[in-house]
Formats: structure tokens, sequence, C-alpha cells
């Protein structure tokens, strides 16, 4: 009798598991659309939060380019000009592919620098991209944000950690 | 604990060639990405469609709870206002009456200047408010200043004209979509307004810093001509803006330049008014004198 192989796991996740990773991305950039009226830059960037979670949680889930159209979503609504987080986000997913090349020891404490280094980046990135040239403001203004958005990172990554075992949850 | 093994190649050439390719994409992405940025810089009204459709989504979203947002604050500011209200209301007797007395000079300022402009035969064509409508939203995470309008190019409302509240100017359209908009706030970076100092007549230009504030700046460089308390009116130059619309107050004075508090502030302000272009600039070339 010819023995039945097992056969291989499936390549392809179910529907939910695929689709909770970019819906929770595409929810985090559309918390701007709380009806807060702000006057200045303090709220952090939630969709980016979101990313930098799954992307530390599950390296191997997405490709670099999928920044690209989350980044384009982050863009129509959060009122930045088109291509600020799409080339943001992508160019810091590239980095991380080459840290993760790099690094062979990782713990929390690791992860909470290299993502507070990440949101610095895009923060001061996203800064400097709409700056004006008749204006005469200072990167300053940026920070409160960007310290808002380290503090809180940890409790999202708690979040997407329990996302991630509602999605893969049989 | 050990990283995971990232992007582990193997032997399989179609893993290679898909991991090449995603890297690729990525790279060509960014790429398209800066080229997009270049033209928001050239054309800030570029690919205008696509922004409207997500404008007016938004607003969909962010439009009902905005009035229960502004039903809490307005509770608390209510609140506060039994405080201390004996002494509040002493001080607001004094004022009324004050203002009582400014206000009968006043009439009587409008009736002369009435009759003045009549006597010199001077026409203005000031111009009567498109519409009002409610701010339901802003971008709280982007470095521009915008706050979502709920009125859009349905309702006549064109990137360029001017959005003011009772108490001032707040600042001008920005991008339609069919029934909401993006107002440019005085805050933005981006935005300029011409304006003269209401004590002295002194032309500036105010611009945004993006935290709230704003910077006036003397057309002509020098001297300390700015002080603390210093009112700022839009002057009409250029013709966006209609005349004597209250701006900014002065808060600190640095040499010749000064960091003012805009008046209105988008985040008290229900409803705010959109006025049309005050003098449209003309389609049509001055025609050249004959040599």
């Amino acid at each position: 009798m010819i023995a039945v192989r097992p056969r291989p796991l499936p390549v392809w996740l179910p529907f939910k598991a695929r689709l909770v990773p970019v819906l929770s991305t595409m929810a985090g950039s559309a918390v701007v659309l709380l009806p807060i009226v702000a006057v200045g830059p303090s709220m952090p960037p939630f969709g980016l939060l979101i990313l930098l979670a799954w992307r530390l949680l599950r390296p191997e889930m997405w490709p670099a380019w999928v920044a690209l159209p989350l980044g384009l979503f982050d863009d129509l609504l959060s009122g930045q000009m088109l291509g600020t987080s799409m080339a943001i986000w992508t160019v810091a997913s590239l980095i991380f592919d080459w840290i993760d090349h790099h690094l062979l020891w990782r713990d929390f404490w690791m992860e909470w620098a290299l993502a507070s280094l990440t949101i610095l980046f895009a923060v001061v990135g996203g800064w400097a991209v709409s700056r004006s040239y008749i204006a005469y403001g200072s990167v300053v203004v940026a920070m409160p944000q960007a310290i808002l958005a380290v503090l809180v990172f940890p409790a999202l990554v708690r979040l997407v950690a329990a996302l991630d075992r509602w999605r893969l949850a049989r | 604990m050990a990283a995971p093994r990232h992007r582990r190649r193997g032997f399989s050439r179609r893993v290679q060639y898909s991991l090449f390719a995603g890297y690729v994409l990525a790279v060509v992405g960014v790429m398209v990405a800066v080229a997009l940025l270049a033209i928001a810089h050239l054309d800030p009204r570029a690919f205008a469609t696509l922004r409207g459709i997500a404008i007016d989504a938004g607003s969909l979203i962010s439009g009902p709870p905005r009035a229960i947002v502004r039903g809490a604050a307005d509770l608390s500011a209510d609140v506060d206002a039994y405080f201390d209200a004996a002494a509040q209301n002493r001080d607001l007797k004094h004022r009324l009456d004050a203002s009582e007395r400014a206000r009968i000079g006043a009439q009587a300022l409008t009736l002369e200047n009435a009759r003045l402009k009549r006597m010199a035969l001077l026409v203005e064509h000031l111009p009567r408010p498109l519409l009002g409508a409610r701010i339901v939203g802003s971008t709280p995470t982007a470095a521009r200043r915008f706050v979502t309008l709920a009125a859009g190019s349905s309702d006549g409302v064109r990137p360029g004209m001017a959005v003011r509240a009772p108490e001032g100017l707040i600042g001008r359209v920005f991008e339609t979509g069919l029934i909401a908009s993006r107002v440019l706030l005085l805050t933005d970076g981006e935005s300029a307004v011409p304006v003269r100092m209401a004590r002295n007549g002194l032309a500036a230009l105010v611009t945004g810093r993006g935290d709230g504030s704003v910077e006036i700046r003397g057309l002509i460089a020098g001297g300390r001509p700015f002080r603390r308390g210093d009112l700022a009116l839009t002057s009409g130059v250029g013709g966006v803006y209609t005349p004597n619309v209250p701006v900014a107050v002065v808060v600190t004075v640095t040499g010749d330049r000064a960091i003012a508090a805009p008046l209105a502030d988008p985040a008290r302000v229900g409803m705010a008014l959109v006025y049309p272009i005050y003098q449209a600039p003309s389609e049509a070339a001055p025609s050249q004198p004959k040599p």
C-alpha cells in the first residue's frame, strides 16, 4: 500500500488572516476622521504605528511594497501631500528589511528603540516634506507628536498581538 | 530572543525571483512617490478628484459625531462659567457699560462715514457671504493645518474662497469635494495674508508657523513696529480677502517681527462663513500702450 504523504501546510492563509493586518492599519490611518479640530500636530500617526507593530511582530508577512498602498490611503485621509507617507513608510520598510538581515539578537527594548527611531524619522520627514519656504516654522513643533507616538507604541504592540492571535485562531 | 531568520532565500528560484521583484517594486514605488511629492509642490491642486473623494468620504464619517464633541466642550465651558460668578458678573457689567458708550459713538461714525463716502462718490463692492457651513474635522496627525468644512463644490464652494467666523478670519478654501472641502488655516506654513495694523495702519504679512500661532512681518524691514496687543486686520491687498476682517492679536514681539494668536479658534467655532473671492484677478491681460 502506498503511504499517503501528509499534505504540506497551505501557503495561502484564510481570507480573514490576510485581511486583518491591512484593515487594522487602515483603521489606524482613519483615526484622523475622529471629529476633533486640532490647531497643531497633536495626534500620533496611528497608521504608521500599527504598520510598524505588524512589521516587528511578523517580519515575513508583508513584502516591503505593501507600505505603498497603505501610505497612499494615509495621505488621502491625513491631508498631507500625496506621496509623503508613501515614500516615508516604504523607505522605513526597506530599512527594516536591511536591519533584519544584520541583527542576530532582538528583544522588546531593541524593537521599541527601532520603532522610536522610525517614528522620529517619519515625523521629521513629514515635517520637512510639507515645509513651505515662506514661513520659518521650526521642527520643535512636531516633537510633542513624536514623543507621544513613542510612548503610545508599546500599547499598540499589545493590541496588534491580540489581533494576531484572533486572526490566526481556529 | 534570536531574531527570526529573515527572508530566507533557500534554493528555490521562484522564491528568489519573487523576493527580488518585491524589492524592485518597492524602490520604483518610492521613486513614484517622490515624483508625486514634486508634482504636489509645483501644483498643489493636482489629483483634485481623488483627493475630493477622500474628503467627501471622511466628512461623512466625522460629520455627525462632531455635534456631540462640541456639545461636551460647551458643557465644560458652562460649568467653568459658574466658578467666580459674582466677580465675573460685576466685571462684565462694567464692560457692558463701556461698550454701550463705544457702540453709540461707533454708530455716529458709521453714519458720518457713509455720508462722506457718498460725497466722495466712492463705490465699494463688499461681497456677501456665500453660505455658512459647519466645521466637522481637521488633520491632527499631519504637518499641514487643515480643517474640513461640510460644504463642497455642489454648494458653490471653490478653492481660494475666504472663510471666516464672527470673531475673525479662519483661512481660505484649499480643495473641494462634492459635499465637503478642506480649509487651509491661517496657522499653516503655506498661508500668507496681507494685513495692516489697526494702531498705525502699517502694512504687514501674516504667515503661519504650524503650531497654532502666526508670525507678523512688516513689509518694510527694521525698527520695532509692533507692540503687544496690536490688532491685525486684512488689508484687501491682492483681492482675496475682504478688507477690515480681524485676523490676529500680537502676543510677543521679537525685533521687527511679532508672534500673534489668531482671533478665531477653529476648535471653538461651530459655523464658518464662506465668502466669494473679493476681487477675482481679471482673465484678460492689460492692453499694452501702442509704441
